[in-house]
């Protein structure tokens, strides 16, 4: 079994964002970046996967610029295979990464494709799932559980009201919620080794695909900060003020 | 202007994150529609027909519908999609889940999480966990988007209903097949539309410690949540879990008890009316954000508030 899995260069989760002066967009001048941290979630997955003798290769790729080579090295160390590096210019829509993806899997056909829920830059949560539409494939998202039963795959999900466990035919794609694993950190002589593995470049634009950006952004700005607020001494006081002041509580 | 707002149910009552959808659908303005898709669903079908604002219902009932699998849901959102310029559904897992598959059919990039509607291609998210508010502007032809409930009224419900039409199933791909699911139960208030909400964090320390914040909770009449540290360590179920990747809550009342306040967490409660800090730590970042303080210890303190409320 093939396992590809799709990963993100994003701001470190450490890193408080700030909008530019101008607010044009987001301030990314001199900040640390790092893998996704739910595509590092998904990575430890399917090298797991091989551990056990699931599966027979793990393939990192990316969609990005040249910098991105960074995180894929930081995956191989993890002990992903081999990489790809779709090289693009400018930062690619998740329609667009997803439709990138699509050729890359028409190219490798894995048999399961795990990648991250979300990540955590746009917070939009979707490339799992269009990748999956794009490829009429089954799709399960928010894993917390994932075993590989045959040809299927039986998962389960985090849900709102609790989890929901739900049996897909490979190939299928699966995304990758916190409690799924914890991932590992990477060993000094696994990094010095993950810098020769194999490391591929394909460029998006000799893809033939209409890459380009749906959506603009206008502005951004910071969120409204809340009012300071004031310092109880003692439960009674609390209680006191949510009473006659907040008036949350009667 | 013609818009379609996919139903969030459970085969037998309608959601309250679909009358938030409605609500910002109005505010789009135009004709808003719902699919209700489900099996066994027809008083769902009833109760969306009497929803403020909209002006048709459209109902498609199969077995195939029961569980909401997004494979079924999402090409059978794509069937009905033709005529509409804008397709909503929830932020919720429910609508995360499906909602993509359907943009990608559309060929549309999607709009996930909006928190305001500036005008009719124009729209606010919150973006890096809420630290950044992004205004966006989208070319497509069809919006396909994501609301998040908690920036928008419930429409409300009115007497009078409004015409349901059937809708056709669209053949099962029957790759995907539900198992099971373990759905918590609870006699306390849905975290997502609790009017009060008790949360607690690592400091708790042990599920068995986790009870005085339920004991506070029931006091209050409120919803358990937890922070993901608190998650992560199994002293309660995932689904408590408030934060840029759990649930979005905005209370009148959110009660944190022992959680320092990681700006994760703080993604998904900081819209709350009034927000009461409890912890050691005086320099917990919580506080930053807390209208009102308490420092100690929480052991003291919570069955004190439990006592006095």
């Amino acid at each position: 079994m093939k396992i590809l899995v799709p990963i993100k260069r994003v701001v470190d989760y450490n890193v408080k964002v700030r909008p530019l002066s101008d607010n044009s967009n987001v301030d990314l001048n001199n900040v640390k970046m790092s893998v996704n941290p739910f595509c590092e979630i998904a990575v430890e997955e399917a090298v797991r996967l091989k551990e056990s003798g699931q599966a027979s290769e793990v393939v990192v790729v990316t969609v990005g610029g040249d910098e991105s080579q960074e995180q894929l090295r930081a995956c191989l160390a993890l002990g992903a295979d081999r990489a790809i590096l779709a090289q693009s210019e400018g930062l690619l829509e998740p329609l667009a990464i997803a439709k990138v993806l699509t050729k890359i899997v028409e190219s490798e056909n894995p048999n399961l494709i795990i990648l991250g829920k979300q990540a955590i830059d746009g917070d939009n949560n979707q490339t799992g799932q269009m990748l999956a539409s794009m490829l009429d494939m089954p799709q399960a998202t928010f894993a917390s559980e994932l075993k590989i039963e045959g040809d299927n795959a039986l998962v389960t999900r985090e849900i709102d009201g609790g989890l929901q466990t739900i049996n897909v035919t490979l190939p299928a794609v699966v995304t990758t919620d916190l409690r799924l694993n914890e991932p590992r950190y990477a060993s000094l002589p696994n990094i010095m080794q993950a810098k020769k593995k194999e490391l591929s470049i394909q460029n998006v634009s000799d893809l033939g695909i209409d890459v380009s950006n749906r959506t603009s952004i206008l502005s951004v700005e910071l969120p409204p900060t809340r009012e300071a607020g004031v310092m109880v001494d003692s439960v009674d006081e609390l209680v006191e003020k949510l009473k006659n002041e907040a008036k949350v509580i009667t | 202007m013609s818009i379609l707002v996919v139903a969030e149910h459970d085969n037998s009552e309608i959601k309250g994150s679909t009358l938030n959808t409605v609500t910002a659908a109005s505010e789009i303005g135009g004709d808003v529609s719902i699919l209700v898709a489900g099996s066994e669903s027809s008083s769902v079908a009833e109760q969306a027909a009497k929803i403020s604002g909209i002006s048709s219902v459209i109902h498609v009932d199969d077995p195939i519908y029961k569980n909401f699998l997004a494979e079924d849901l999402g090409n059978l959102v794509v069937s009905v999609a033709d005529g509409f310029n804008y397709i909503l559904a929830p932020a919720t897992t429910f609508g995360k889940n499906f909602l993509p598959r359907v943009a990608a059919k559309l060929d549309v990039q999607q709009i996930s999480d909006i928190i305001s509607v500036e005008d009719a291609d124009t729209f606010k998210r919150p973006i890096y966990a809420g630290s950044c508010i992004a205004t966006v502007k989208s070319t497509d032809s069809v919006k396909v988007i994501t609301v998040r409930t908690t920036a928008f009224d419930a429409s409300p419900m009115v007497d009078s209903s409004v015409n349901v039409d059937l809708g056709a199933v669209v053949d099962s791909l029957n790759n995907s097949k539900f198992v099971s699911d373990e759905i918590a139960e609870s006699d306390r208030p849905e975290l997502t539309a609790a009017d009060v909400i008790v949360s607690g964090g690592r400091a708790l320390g042990s599920s068995e410690n986790f009870k005085i914040i339920e004991a506070l909770a029931d006091k209050l009449g409120a919803a358990v949540g937890a922070s993901r540290a608190a998650v992560d360590a199994g002293y309660v179920p995932n689904d408590y879990q408030v934060g840029q990747t759990g649930k979005i809550v905005a209370p009148s009342l959110y009660i944190a008890i022992g959680i320092s306040g990681a700006i994760q967490h703080l993604a998904g409660m900081k819209d709350s009316k009034v927000i009461v800090a409890i912890n050691k730590d005086e320099d917990a970042p919580i506080f930053q954000v807390a209208d009102y303080g308490l420092v100690g210890d929480l052991f003291e303190a919570v069955p004190e508030l439990t006592d006095s409320v």
